[in-house]
């Protein structure tokens, strides 16, 4: 758990105020609201399904909400024209659950590549300042090496080092412990922390592992079936009594309820037609 | 009980027609938004700090045009060569096997070399820009474009397509010399004359109007081409099955849209 409380006071980076989101005429997401204050470590916990993973691909501004708004930076995503669009972009980073690095870039490309789209910087700062992302990230010395030639641990880290190199405001990142052994999923989040404490940044972190929650948060969003369960601290959520975060917190499954009709109708759907 | 099975039939089939319709209509229109965003990139992109860069377009005008060149020389030559062959052995019946120079000038620059360019280029390019993007849509990669603030029709599809335009039209020309060669080599062998001779005649039937039907068909090819497979890549979901159709699928569209676009093209041209 980190040490150093965020700065709650000022106007927070993150707001997203009712989201609504279906897909196709299912409903995701179920009047999320959540804020997150600048250099805050907010971690977004549920279970498969829960909607996490969309919520973040809307904070991304990869699809557009159906109802409510998201507000990065203090600014509405849905009425942004192209061009504000870019500059925020610029100032976010994300680090995806499989890496996403280009698999056709040497892992120095992969970094550098941030800074050659939206800098006129030269060649040579270009590389120092990507050399010292992954120096940030332990990765010093492997940047001449291809995606496909790196460990799990390593392609994160590497991503990593692309979503810090314009250094950014909000830093995001989906799954970091998934597919990595513990130990190395543990050095992940010592890494987060360390860049938090590094450079004045809001962190969201997108995950199903407790574990990591608890040790990296400062506050915990809590979403279940499409809507939100809990906002709370560490400990606030650790004491929660609400069954299903129970559930969560001691790995129970929960017993759905039968419905009979419902059950008929789905095994003889379509299956009188011809 | 058998009026209601008709009558439902009757109603799934419509179903499916109008579903498949749709789905048509939904593909040209994003085909042709993709090739506006990707045209726009290309002129504009200087003046929103988004430039089409010139090492990529270079990049893709080596994979899309000039390794294509020893397939379409081979083919384009044997085209050529049978071309004469059946031209000469269909015409000898009329006595007139010397008129297979005009009819092969003509029709390969017309049509054939053209055709024969645009196919290679669809069956190489066309899957490989297919895959390529599929494989980068599935990872992710697309969406750490996004992220970025790196537009990937501008990143990805401009430079296919400006590599697309400038090579298209050199692969058509280079089709149409090696078929008029291939052409040339039997017509030595089989009418005994030379192949001064025979080069001469073929630039005598000729008018530029002959070359610069193949040339804007070939502009056409290229759009259709770059439009079909990066489409397809972009639409591929599915893991690796999914990305063997949609690559599958970007080549049989890619040249069934260039044979068909072709076709058009000449009922208009011919006019």
């Amino acid at each position: 758990m980190n040490t150093t409380p965020p700065d709650t006071s000022s106007q927070p980076v993150i707001e997203v105020n009712n989201l609504v989101t279906y897909y196709g005429d299912q409903k995701i997401l179920d009047d999320v609201s959540l804020s997150v204050a600048p250099g805050e470590i907010m971690v977004i916990m549920g279970g498969s399904g829960s909607g996490k993973s969309t919520l973040l691909r809307y904070l991304l501004g990869l699809h557009r909400a159906d109802a409510g708004d998201i507000r990065l930076f203090g600014k509405n995503i849905d009425t942004l024209s192209s061009h504000e669009w870019m500059e925020i972009r610029k100032k976010i980073g994300v680090s995806f659950q499989g890496g996403a690095l280009f698999n056709s870039m040497t892992v120095g490309e992969n970094v550098r590549m941030p800074l050659r789209e939206h800098t006129s910087l030269d060649e040579n700062t270009i590389k120092i300042m990507s050399r010292m992302k992954l120096e940030v990230v332990n990765l010093a010395g492997y940047e001449h090496l291809m995606p496909a030639q790196l460990s799990g641990g390593m392609i994160k880290r590497a991503a990593l080092a692309r979503a810090i190199v314009m250094d950014p405001g909000i830093l995001f990142f989906d799954e970091p412990s998934a597919g990595l052994d513990p130990v190395v999923a543990a050095d992940l989040d010592n890494l987060i922390l360390r860049i938090r404490d590094a450079m004045p940044v809001s962190i969201v972190v997108v995950t199903h592992e407790l574990q990591s929650a608890f040790k990296i948060a400062d506050r915990i969003t809590v979403l279940d079936r499409g809507r939100i369960l809990m906002v709370g601290s560490v400990e606030e959520v650790r004491h929660s009594d609400n069954p299903r975060i129970r559930n969560l917190l001691t790995r129970t499954s929960e017993d759905e309820p039968v419905d009979v009709d419902g059950y008929l109708q789905r095994l003889t759907e379509g299956a009188m037609r011809f | 009980m058998a009026a209601e099975i008709h009558a439902n039939r009757f109603r799934l089939l419509t179903e499916q027609v109008g579903r498949k319709f749709v789905a048509g209509v939904e593909d040209f229109g994003y085909g042709a938004a993709l090739l506006v965003e990707s045209v726009f990139w290309l002129l504009a992109g200087r003046w929103r700090q988004q430039r089409v860069r010139l090492s990529a377009i270079v990049q893709e005008m080596m994979d899309i045009g000039v390794q294509a060149i020893p397939v379409v020389t081979i083919l384009a030559f044997a085209n050529g060569a049978m071309m004469a062959m059946q031209g000469i052995y269909t015409l000898r019946d009329f006595g007139a096997e010397s008129q297979v120079v005009s009819g092969i000038a003509m029709s390969v620059t017309r049509e054939f070399g053209v055709l024969i360019a645009g196919i290679v280029v669809a069956g190489r390019s066309g899957s490989a820009i297919a895959a390529r993007i599929g494989t980068m849509q599935m990872a992710q990669e697309i969406d750490a474009l996004r992220v970025m603030g790196v537009s990937p029709v501008r990143y990805l599809v401009s430079p296919i397509l400006a590599a697309m335009l400038l090579m298209m039209p050199i692969l058509s020309v280079l089709s149409d010399a090696m078929a008029i060669l291939g052409g040339g080599v039997i017509s030595v062998m089989e009418l005994h004359i030379n192949l001064d001779t025979y080069t001469t005649r073929v630039f005598s039937e000729l008018v530029p109007g002959d070359i610069f039907q193949g040339l804007i068909k070939s502009v056409v090819f290229a759009v259709l081409i770059t439009l079909v497979a990066t489409g397809n890549g972009f639409n591929a979901s599915g893991g690796a099955e999914g990305l063997g159709r949609a690559t599958t699928r970007s080549v049989v569209l890619c040249i069934a849209a260039i044979v068909v676009a072709d076709m058009v093209f000449t009922f208009f041209l011919s006019r």
